[in-house]
C-alpha cells in the first residue's frame, strides 16, 4: 500500500534526481517536442518500482541515489584491442571523440553526429518515451549520438564499430541513435559498451529502421564494469526484411536491455539472442518484446544465462501477435544456470497471442550443470576445471556462435572463461 | 479455415439457451443491498456467531475499505458496486427437516434440474452432497456414516457453531484475512460455505462434494470452504456450479483454504460452468476466487479444474509447499468462448526440501474470448532440490479470440530444476479432415480432438466429474470453429 510517507520519499528521489540533471545538462536543445512529452513522462509518472509491472525485479536506486554531473568527454581512455576492422567511432561519457574515431564519410553511407546535424525525422518515432519513465529521462536529456543512413541497393561490407566509454565518477550520459537502411541495403553493426571501476550511469536509445528487403545485424558488448547501462533499442521491420541481434553482458554491475522489434511488413526474420552471466553483486536484465503486426513473419528467440555468487539476472521476453497476424511463427527459449543459492533467476517468458493461424511456443528451464556430463569428461581424463570450461563454453555456444564476426566469438568466449575461473 | 454452414452452425449454437438458466422462486430472507460494518454485524448475528469471528471480520472489513481493486489481470470490466449487493440472502427457515421429504418441493426440482437427485445421489454414487443455495446449507445427506469415521464435513455456519476450536484454529491460516482485495471482503462478509475435517490416519471412503449456486438475484455469493486433512489422512473433495441466467453481473468472491498436514493428501478438484453472459457480453458471472492450500511434511495437494462459465475469471489455485518432501499439483482446463475473460493459473511456493511441483494447463479459446495463463513458480532459497515442470498450451478456435501466456519463474536456488513450455496454435486441420474423411461430422470431430487435447487433466478428475466435464467441453465449444 502506498502512503502518504513513500510517495513524498519518491517524489523527493525523483526531484534530487531529474533536478541534479537537469543542472548538468543545460543548454540541451532541438527536438523540443520530443524533449516536452518525455517531461510530460517524468512529471506524470513515479519512478518505477515493484509495481511497475516493467520494473518488477529491477532496482533503480543503483541509478536514481546518486547526483550525477556531466563529463568533458576528454578523459584518456584505452579502448581494448579488438581489430574487427570497419569504422570505428567513439564516445567518452556521451561525447564524441573524432581523436580516436574514424571520418564520418564512406561510400554509400550516411553518418551525422544526432547532436550536430539537423533534426532528423525519424528520431523518438519509435521509442517508448510516453510511457517508460527511463526511456523519458533520455529523450529529455540526450545531447549526441549518430545518425547512420544507407542508401538503397547498398551493402556495406565493413563493420561499423561503435564504442561507449563509461569512465568518469559519477557521469550521466545520454546518447540516441538512429540507423536507417534503405531499400535492399545491408549493415553490420558492432556496439561495444565499456565501463571502468567508477559508477556511472549511460543510456542509449538506438531506432533502426529496416527497410524493405534490407537487411541488419547488431552485435551488441556489454563490460560495464561498475557502470550502471540501459540500452534501449527500437526496431521496425519492412517486408522482406531481416534483423538479427546478439547481446552478450559480461561483467556490469547493473544492465537493463530493453529490446523492442516491431515487424510491420510481411515475410520479416528476426532474430534475438542473448547471453548473460552476472556474478557477485550484479544485475542483469532483458526485456524483448516482438510484435508481430502483420502475416507471415517469423522470430526466433534465444537467451541463455549463467548466475552466480549474489547476482540477480532478469528475463522477461514478450511475443504479441496482433489480430491479422496469420501464419506467424515465433519461438522464444530461455536456459539458465544458477550456481549459487544466493544467485537468483526470474524468468518471465510471455505470450500474447490475438490469432489463431499462428504457431508459437516459448521455453524456459532453470537448473544446474549436468553432473553426468562432468563426470563423462572426467573419466575421459579431463580434470573438473577444463570440464566445467568446456560445459560452460557449451553452454553459451549457440549464442556466441551468432555473433558475425570470428574476432568477437573468440573475445567473447576468452572473457567468459576469465570471468568464469576468476 | 471457412467450412461451408458455418455460419448456421454458429448462429444455431449461440443461438443455445444457457442450459441450466432456471431461477427457483423461494421467499428469500434478504438483507437491504449495502456494505457497512452494521451489515456485517446483521451477518453475524444472523448466523449466531462467537464474538471473536465478529471481530474478525470487522478486522476485515477496515483493511478491505483501505484497499484498492487490482487491475493486473488481463481482463476487461466494468468494477461491481459493493453498495449495490445484498449480502445475506437465506431461504426462509423452516422447521427443522428431518428428511429429505420436508424440503421445499421447488428446492428440490432445481437440484432434480441441476442433476443432483438426493435420492439418486444417495443410492448410486455414494457421494455426500452438501448442497449449498445461495448461501446456507439445506440439506447434509451421508453426514452420520461419515460422523462414525470421526470425519466432519458441514457448512461452515455448522462448523463454527459445533467445532469453533478447529474454526478458530485454521480459519485464515492459509489465505490470511488481508490477502487481496477479494479474499478480504470475503473475510468481511462470507456467509457459509463448506467445512470438512478428516481425523488422523483416516481414509475419507467417499467423493465430498458440494454444489454452488447463485441464485437470489443481485446477491453476491461469498463462499467460505476450510478442508483439513490432520496426518496421514486422504480425501477427496468434489465441487461443481451451475448458475441461472442473469442479465445484471453476479459477484462471486469465494476464498478455499485447505491444509493438508503431515503425511496427508488433499484432492480438490471443481468443475466450473457459471453463466457465461450472452453472445454480446452482457450479463454473466464474475468469479473473483482465492484458493490456497498448504503442504505439510510428505503430504500433497492436488487442484485440479474445469473452467467453462463465468464471464471473468480471476482465479489461482495455489500451493504452498512448506514441509519437505511435499507435493503440488495443479491440472486445468479453462475453455472462453463468446465474450468471457479469463485469467488463471497456479502459484507454486517452494519453501521445503525436496519439494516437487506439477502444472498442466490447457486453455481453449474461442468466440471473442480472452483466456490467459498466469502462474508463479518460486523455488526458495531453503527448498533444496526442487522440481517443477509447467506446461501451459493453448489452442486458438476463431481468429477474433486470444490466448496470451504469463509465467512467472523465480529461483533463488542452485540445486532447484525448473522447466516450463507452452505452445499456442489452431486446432489441426488435418486431424479435422481426417475425421470427416472417416464420416465423424465437424462437430463431433472437434469435440473428440478437444477431449484428446484436454485428456491429460480429464483424466485427473473423479469418476462422476470427468464424465459430466467431457460433456460440458462438447457443449462450451459447439459450433466454434471458424
Amino acid at each position: 500500500m502506498i502512503t502518504t510517507e513513500t510517495v513524498n520519499v519518491q517524489d523527493e528521489k525523483k526531484s534530487a534526481f531529474l533536478g541534479s540533471l537537469s543542472s548538468a545538462f543545460q543548454g540541451v536543445e532541438s527536438y523540443t517536442a520530443l524533449r516536452k512529452s518525455a517531461w510530460d513522462t517524468l512529471s506524470k509518472f513515479a519512478i518505477p518500482g515493484t509495481k511497475t509491472e516493467a520494473w518488477k525485479y529491477t532496482r533503480v536506486g543503483k541509478v536514481i541515489n546518486q547526483a550525477r554531473k556531466k563529463s568533458g568527454g576528454n578523459t584518456q581512455i584505452n579502448l581494448p584491442e579488438i581489430a574487427i576492422g570497419g569504422l570505428r567511432y567513439v564516445f567518452v561519457d556521451g561525447v564524441f571523440r573524432a581523436d580516436l574515431s574514424d571520418e564520418l564519410t564512406w561510400q554509400g553511407l550516411n553518418i551525422r553526429r544526432t547532436g550536430e546535424s539537423a533534426e532528423n525525422n525519424l528520431l523518438g518515432t519509435l521509442s517508448n518515451h510516453n510511457a517508460d519513465w527511463f526511456e523519458a529521462v533520455n529523450a529529455a536529456f540526450f545531447n549526441d549520438g549518430l545518425v547512420i543512413d544507407v542508401d538503397k541497393h547498398t551493402h556495406i561490407d565493413c563493420p561499423i564499430h561503435l564504442v561507449f566509454f563509461a569512465s568518469e565518477e559519477n557521469t550521466a550520459a545520454f546518447s540516441r541513435n538512429v540507423i536507417s537502411l534503405q531499400e535492399s541495403s545491408s549493415l553490420q553493426v558492432f556496439t561495444h559498451y565499456i565501463g571502468s571501476q567508477h559508477s556511472t550511469f549511460s543510456s542509449v536509445v538506438t531506432e533502426a529502421f529496416v527497410a524493405k528487403n534490407a537487411s541488419l545485424k547488431i552485435d551488441k558488448i556489454q563490460e560495464g564494469n561498475e557502470a550502471a547501462f540501459h540500452h534501449v533499442e527500437w526496431t521496425k521491420q519492412e517486408r522482406d526484411s531481416r534483423f538479427d541481434i546478439t547481446t552478450v553482458t559480461l561483467k556490469s554491475s547493473w544492465v537493463r536491455n530493453d529490446l523492442n522489434i516491431r515487424v510491420a511488413g510481411e515475410n520479416c526474420h528476426s532474430s534475438l539472442t542473448g547471453a548473460y552471466l552476472p556474478s557477485g553483486k550484479e544485475h542483469v536484465d532483458n526485456h524483448t518484446m516482438v510484435d508481430h503486426m502483420v502475416p507471415n513473419c517469423e522470430s526466433d528467440e534465444k537467451y541463455k544465462g549463467i548466475v552466480r555468487e549474489n547476482a540477480t539476472a532478469v528475463f522477461n521476453g514478450k511475443v504479441f501477435v496482433r489480430p491479422d497476424a496469420q501464419k506467424t511463427n515465433a519461438f522464444q527459449q530461455n536456459a539458465n544456470i544458477v550456481l549459487d543459492d544466493t544467485a537468483t533467476m526470474f524468468s518471465k517468458p510471455e505470450l500474447e497471442i490475438y490469432a489463431d493461424d499462428v504457431k508459437c511456443s516459448h521455453g524456459s528451464t532453470t537448473g544446474q550443470f549436468d553432473e553426468e556430463a562432468v563426470f563423462y569428461l572426467r573419466a575421459r581424463g579431463i580434470g573438473e576445471v577444463m570440464a566445467r570450461k568446456l560445459l560452460v563454453e557449451a553452454f553459451l555456444a549457440d549464442v556466441i556462435t551468432t555473433l558475425s564476426d570470428e574476432r568477437l566469438q573468440s573475445y567473447c568466449t576468452e572473457k567468459i572463461q576469465q570471468l568464469m575461473h576468476s | 479455415m471457412a467450412y461451408a454452414g458455418d455460419d448456421e452452425l454458429l448462429e444455431h449454437v449461440t443461438g443455445k439457451e444457457y442450459e441450466f438458466g432456471f431461477t427457483t422462486n423461494i421467499e428469500s430472507d434478504k438483507a437491504p443491498p449495502g456494505l457497512n460494518e452494521d451489515t456485517i454485524r446483521l451477518i453475524s448475528q444472523k448466523k449466531n456467531e462467537p464474538e471473536w469471528l465478529l471481530e474478525w471480520r470487522l478486522d476485515a472489513f477496515r483493511v478491505w475499505s483501505e484497499m484498492v481493486e487490482p487491475e493486473w489481470a488481463h481482463v476487461q470490466y466494468q468494477k461491481p458496486d459493493f453498495q449495490a449487493i445484498s449480502y445475506y440472502a437465506a431461504p426462509k427457515k423452516k422447521a427443522q427437516l428431518n428428511s429429505l421429504d420436508e424440503v421445499d418441493p421447488e428446492l428440490r426440482r432445481t437440484m432434480e434440474k441441476l442433476g443432483i437427485s438426493m435420492e439418486e445421489q444417495k443410492r448410486l454414487s455414494g457421494v455426500a452432497v452438501d448442497f449449498v443455495l445461495d448461501s446456507v446449507s439445506v440439506a447434509t445427506s451421508f453426514k452420520e456414516k461419515l460422523g462414525e469415521l470421526g470425519i466432519i464435513f458441514c457448512s461452515m455456519s455448522d462448523a463454527v457453531q459445533e467445532h469453533p476450536e478447529l474454526v478458530k484454529k485454521y480459519l485464515g491460516s492459509v489465505v490470511p484475512k488481508t490477502d487481496n482485495f477479494y479474499a478480504a471482503l470475503n473475510s468481511a462478509v462470507f456467509t457459509d460455505g463448506s467445512f470438512c475435517y478428516i481425523p488422523k490416519g483416516v481414509r475419507c471412503p467417499m467423493e465430498l462434494s458440494t454444489y454452488f449456486r447463485i441464485n437470489e438475484a443481485g446477491t453476491g455469493q461469498f463462499e467460505r470452504t476450510l478442508v483439513i486433512a490432520d496426518e496421514s489422512s486422504y480425501v477427496s473433495y468434489l465441487e461443481g456450479c451451475t448458475a441461472p441466467s442473469r442479465d445484471e453481473n453476479q459477484l462471486h468472491a469465494a476464498v478455499v483454504e485447505l491444509i493438508a498436514l503431515d503425511h496427508a493428501e488433499i484432492k480438490y478438484s471443481t468443475v466450473q460452468n457459471w453463466y457465461p453472459g450472452d453472445e454480446n457480453g452482457k450479463g454473466g458471472v464474475f468469479n473473483f476466487v482465492t484458493k490456497r492450500g498448504i503442504c505439510h511434511l510428505r503430504s500433497k495437494i492436488s487442484w485440479t479444474q474445469v473452467e467453462t462459465g463465468s464471464a471473468i475469471t480471476w482465479k489461482y489455485p495455489s500451493c504452498i509447499l512448506k514441509g519437505d518432501h511435499s507435493v503440488g499439483e495443479f491440472y486445468s482446463v479453462a475453455v472462453t468462448n463468446k465474450r468471457q475473460q479469463a485469467d488463471t493459473g497456479t502459484k507454486m511456493i517452494h519453501i521445503g526440501k525436496n519439494t516437487n511441483s506439477t502444472i498442466i494447463s490447457k486453455g481453449i479459446s474461442s468466440g471473442y474470448s480472452q483466456n490467459s495463463y498466469r502462474g508463479l513458480v518460486q523455488i526458495n532459497k531453503s527448498a533444496k532440490n526442487a522440481r517443477n515442470f509447467s506446461q501451459c498450451d493453448s489452442l486458438l478456435m476463431t481468429d477474433h479470440c486470444g490466448a496470451h501466456t504469463f509465467p512467472y519463474i523465480e529461483v533463488k536456488n542452485s540445486s532447484a530444476k525448473v522447466e516450463h513450455e507452452a505452445t499456442t496454435s489452431k486446432i489441426g486441420e488435418d486431424q479435422i479432415f481426417y475425421c470427416l474423411q472417416r464420416g465423424i461430422n465437424e462437430e463431433k470431430a472437434i469435440s473428440l480432438i478437444v477431449n484428446g487435447y484436454a485428456k491429460d487433466v480429464l483424466n485427473k478428475l473423479p469418476m462422476e466429474f470427468a464424465v459430466e466435464a467431457q460433456k460440458l467441453l462438447a457443449i462450451s465449444l459447439e459450433g466454434s470453429v471458424g
